[in-house]
């Protein structure tokens, strides 16, 4: 047991601190759920890539610097810390990556990853369809073996980032319908492919955060598919555990959203039910920091993160409401202005975030999913 | 950057849970085989220095043989005597060398009262009290105790009468007669010493509640599996799945604090009092948690004596605010983020 740093840890976290104090924009980005702030949020990854920040633990031959999983923590502490932008490309450098180095070919990973890294590409999801959200495995969209690869037809929805990004990843059933599980292949499909309509859907901030995708006879080349075909299933599981248990959501950002809260009261002053609450968020957030350095621990040592991802994705997604949740407390009537009114505290950041955290209890498999996979796969309690 | 254990404190955890797992009925007497056995494995001396005789480890080595402590509700003053007991004892040279090598033994029992804890917790079966009285910290021999009968029969209660103390000679007055007592420190310096204490019992309560908390669990998992109704296990049903997968959250992230107050704890970091009721908190919280959902699994078979349930729910009962209430850690916790309450 042993909380302290290298010095070379050290070091790295003094130079990403530093270089992010230096070359964070000097304005904050327009919403990357709009055409202007979705450039802005492209070129900032190039910058990030430039210096080398962009995807820190991965080989340098992809784009990456090789550094720690530890390291790599230690970065996202610094740039939640420092406030920077939220990562346009995190479908692709988060999710689709990790099952790339797992699950993809030598050509693959040279193809994508490079791209992926640099912002060249940016990644959307295409899991749910209006009839499988919860129950992914119903999914209906389709691909048939045709002479150059597959054609993929069916439609898509609640797709993250779609309406204006350039690729998207997801499961498309090529065994006979019905089969569930089985009979389902990983396809990586440019969403520019002719018969590829994109519609992008208004969230609830009004912004256009996510797509339905109609795939109608998209030819998609056999050098497309993730892993083996029929095995689609099991890739997917690889990218929803790297969504619900480490990457997608590391410690930084709740630990600076706890930070924020901290100094947030602190300049509000508080009863000492809501200073009970913050208190609980800040050691929420050390609990989760803690937690994962311990998942970090077991991962190398040789280990893997199973159903037990489950239970992080739960824990931060409830964190994450309920911090926001108490700085609205904290805020009274002042809890309900936008950035654009006069009297918005912190620039109306925290409804903005508390609205961007109450998706996460329903996006990576709503949180009833999940406690039903840890009752399930971590307790081993009957179907 | 390393969270989490090595072999040897593994091991030292597995030994001890081996000894509880063959010396603790629940009807096991508080100073009996079970005691023995833990002094044979050199359990109470884990904190004593090696110089007096004991293994001189630190508080990160002593979590897991005490959640293991939780698991089984051992009875008797073990965490008094293994955990709080050495750090109050070392503050006075003089004290250190009469009881520490028999403490490491297991020949001398300790409870303590220092307001918080208030009662001196199984005192009819310790040789010594260490009692925090006005501005002394006294190491007393025979108090006169009052029993203040709790919701734990295997955790007893006392308040040991420590009524005008008078320091000199190595004696205080107790209870009306001189009682072999001697003062540890005064002053700060007492301040500072039963401080320490109550990080250590804060800390050890805290990993028993993991244990305690863990043990609910794992019966309540086993019992839903096996109660069928509407022929079905009930564990099928996503009300009862659903309410102890909570319990394993608040379980598994209240364990990391626990580890790292620990880790703050044996490097004497300043962050110990934000550190130590950071983990309890989480600790009594998701022990709460567990008492409640055993219960409510277990149904009216578990609202009887005849199920040995009862003795794990009532430990929790009896130690969730023990060393502070988990309101009075988070207090602790906000105090030291926020600066006092204004």
């Amino acid at each position: 047991m042993d909380l302290t740093l290298t010095d070379a840890e050290e070091a790295f976290r003094r130079d990403a601190r530093a270089w992010l104090r230096a070359h964070l924009p000097a304005q904050p980005l327009a919403s990357m759920d709009t055409v202007a702030g979705f450039a802005q949020h492209r070129a900032w990854e190039r910058r990030l890539f430039d210096a080398g920040y962009a995807t820190v633990s991965w080989p340098a031959e992809f784009g990456g610097r090789g550094a720690s999983l530890v390291e790599w923590l230690l970065f996202e502490e610094e740039y939640w810390a420092a406030g920077a932008p939220g990562r346009v490309s995190q479908n692709g450098i988060f999710l689709l990556a990790p099952t790339l180095f797992e699950f993809g070919t030598p050509e693959q990973r040279a193809r994508f990853l490079p791209r992926m890294a640099r912002g060249e590409d940016i990644w959307a999801q295409a899991w749910s369809e209006p009839e499988a959200g919860s129950d992914l495995a119903a999914v209906r969209s389709a691909a048939v073996r045709c002479a150059g690869g597959w054609r993929l037809t069916g439609q898509k929805t609640w797709s993250s980032r779609a309406a204006f990004a350039d690729w998207a990843f997801g499961l498309f059933r090529t065994g006979p319908p019905g089969e569930r599980h089985r009979g389902l292949t990983y396809f990586l499909v440019p969403l520019d492919a002719p018969g590829v309509t994109v519609r992008p859907i208004a969230q609830l901030d009004g912004e256009a955060g996510f797509a339905e995708l109609f795939f109608d006879d998209v030819l998609v080349p056999v050098s497309d598919v993730l892993g083996a075909v029929g095995d689609g299933w099991r890739v997917a599981m690889s990218t929803a555990s790297s969504e619900r248990g480490l990457t997608l959501r590391s410690p930084g950002r709740f630990l600076a959203t706890a930070q924020r809260l901290v100094a947030l009261c602190r300049r509000t002053g508080a009863p000492a039910g809501l200073r009970d609450e913050v208190a609980r968020a800040w050691a929420d957030a050390q609990a989760y920091r803690l937690h994962t350095f311990g998942t970090v621990g077991r991962l190398l040592a040789g280990g893997a993160i199973g159903a037990e991802a489950s239970l992080t994705k739960l824990f931060w997604s409830e964190l994450d409401v309920g911090m926001h949740e108490t700085a609205l407390r904290l805020l009274e009537h002042r809890a309900e202005l936008t950035g654009a009114a006069p009297d918005a505290v912190d620039a109306g950041r925290w409804l903005d975030g508390y609205l961007f955290a109450l998706a996460g209890p329903i996006y990576a498999g709503t949180n009833e999913i999940q406690r039903n996979v840890v009752a399930q796969r971590v307790l081993g309690m009957p179907r | 950057m390393r969270f989490g254990y090595t072999d040897a404190q593994r091991a030292l955890g597995a030994a001890v849970r081996d000894v509880l797992a063959e010396r603790c009925p629940p009807e096991a007497d508080r100073r009996g085989e079970l005691w023995s056995r833990l002094a044979e494995l050199g359990f109470f001396g884990m904190l004593v220095p090696a110089e007096h005789g004991g293994l001189g480890l630190s508080e990160v080595d002593a979590v897991l043989p005490l959640e293991e402590l939780g698991r089984f509700a051992a009875p008797g003053p073990l965490l008094e005597t293994a955990v709080v007991g050495p750090g109050v004892l070392a503050a006075a040279p003089s004290a250190a060398s009469r009881f520490l090598p028999r403490l490491a033994a297991g020949e001398c029992a300790v409870s303590v009262q220092f307001g918080p804890p208030a009662y001196a917790v199984d005192a009819d079966v310790a040789d010594l009290a260490l009692i925090l009285a006005r501005e002394e910290l006294v190491c007393v021999r025979g108090p006169e105790l009052i029993a203040q009968p709790g919701v734990d029969p295997s955790r007893r209660l006392f308040t040991a009468v420590c009524g005008g103390t008078v320091a000199g000679g190595g004696g205080v007055a107790v209870g009306g007669g001189v009682a072999g007592g001697e003062v540890i420190a005064v002053g700060d310096e007492a301040r500072r010493v039963v401080d320490r204490a109550r990080h250590r019992g804060a800390l050890g309560t805290a990993a028993q509640l993991l244990g305690l908390a863990g043990r609910l669990l794992e019966v309540s998992v086993t019992y839903a599996a096996q109660r069928r109704q509407f022929g079905r296990p009930i564990g099928a049903f996503q009300a009862v799945q659903h309410r102890l997968a909570d319990v394993l959250l608040a379980l598994e992230f209240a364990r990391p604090l626990v580890h790292r107050a620990a880790f703050t704890l044996s490097r004497g970091d300043e962050c110990a009092r934000r550190d130590t009721s950071a983990a309890a908190a989480a600790a009594i919280e998701a022990a709460e948690l567990a008492a409640r959902a055993a219960l409510q699994v277990h149904g009216a078979i578990g609202y009887t004596a005849e199920l040995d349930l009862h003795r794990w729910l009532r430990r929790v009962w009896s130690l969730r605010a023990a060393w502070g209430s988990a309101r009075w850690h988070r207090a602790r916790v906000a105090d030291a983020l926020l600066g006092p309450a204004g």
